[in-house]
């Protein structure tokens, strides 16, 4: 039962990256787009071999560029899209104005982003690719995934707690 | 249809994953973010009426679909586009991870370490729960993983997500170049 109380998410909130920015809710079949979004994502995951540990290890060896090549190509579409959409205004399919939230600076960038590299070195995995590993029939991920969730949890208790 | 079962290079999976930020700004003003789905699992699991973790869920629904579609896409791919061939992994990593005491280099994850026999041993311990905590624990704390900070973040020029990711990298070199050693050393390899 969804309480009262219970807030959207705010955007000002420094703990979510990922706010939805979208006005009204989606339902049903509109979800439906951002399930196969994801599979097309899973794929490219597994083809280019991005949830494999060693391609982890050989990035923080630095003895491949595949994934500097994988991380960065990535992130130069990203770049250039976002300048298009702002240069010629295009709008989201519903037509709202697309919005792309600023991030602060906060302590946890640092301290949280160095607790995460070092698990990301040790599990070979960021946590979408804890998807596709279970996906891809490495069910003991299973525990790992779980594992995760109890660290996000344990940030939730603790979060008023830590410096940030 | 060759392409189909090769393993595709960086310069096809980069800029794929790269259009995952528009797809989502345009189909739905969404930006990209994977390890909030994690969150969204404790708030709709086991809020604990902690405040990080009251707030409607519900709306977030398409963060949970699509990493469910990232699931169903690893399976797609493993069962029905796979690469026939064993992973091709570098020659000096190859000899680097022999010298840690991995044997296995014919799947993307070693069975040495990521197997259920070990569930319930020190290797276990420290690759599974351990690991996993701090990926969880380290991406809520940072605000975002590798999709989120790395690609959104820098993709839409913020100087914080660069600084997260820079994190991220020296937290990997470290653990890769400094403690993984004695720590796989320590866990019997």
């Amino acid at each position: 039962m969804l309480v009262a109380d219970r807030k959207e998410i705010d955007v000002q909130d420094p703990h979510c990256v990922a706010p939805n920015l979208k006005q009204e809710g989606e339902h049903g079949v509109q979800l439906i787009k951002y399930l196969i979004l994801g599979i097309l994502f899973g794929i490219v995951f597994v083809k280019a071999e991005i949830i494999s540990w060693f391609r982890i290890q050989e990035m923080f060896r630095l003895q491949s560029f595949h994934m500097y090549g994988v991380i960065g190509s990535a992130i130069i579409t990203g770049i250039i899209s976002i300048q298009l959409i702002k240069r010629l205004n295009i709008k989201s399919i519903h037509g709202e104005k697309i919005k792309v939230p600023k991030k602060e600076f906060r302590k946890g960038q640092v301290i949280g982003g160095f607790i995460f590299g070092l698990g990301w070195a040790m599990t070979g995995a960021c946590p979408g690719p804890l998807f596709a590993q279970i996906g891809s029939g490495f069910t003991v991920i299973l525990v790992t995934l779980l594992s995760a969730v109890a660290g996000t949890w344990v940030y939730g208790k603790f979060a008023r707690k830590l410096p940030n | 249809m060759d392409w189909i079962t090769q393993p595709w290079p960086w310069y096809v999976a980069g800029p794929l994953i790269g259009l995952t930020v528009p797809a989502l700004l345009i189909l739905g003003n969404k930006t990209f973010g994977i390890s909030s789905s994690l969150r969204h699992v404790c708030a709709a699991c086991m809020p604990a009426d902690i405040p990080f973790f009251k707030y409607n869920w519900k709306k977030e629904i398409w963060n949970l679909l699509f990493v469910l579609g990232v699931l169903i896409g690893g399976f797609i791919a493993t069962n029905f586009l796979a690469n026939p061939e064993t992973i091709v992994i570098s020659e000096a990593t190859q000899n680097d991870l022999k010298a840690l005491g991995v044997t296995d280099f014919t799947s993307l994850l070693p069975a040495d370490i990521f197997s259920w026999e070990n569930l319930f041993t020190a290797k276990g311990l420290l690759f599974f729960v351990i690991g996993g905590f701090m990926v969880g624990f380290g991406t809520r704390y940072a605000g975002g993983c590798t999709s989120g900070h790395a690609i959104m973040g820098i993709s839409s020029l913020q100087w914080p997500s660069l600084l997260a990711t820079t994190f991220f990298m020296i937290g990997g070199f470290l653990m890769t170049h400094v403690f993984l050693e004695p720590l796989m050393k320590l866990v019997g390899f």
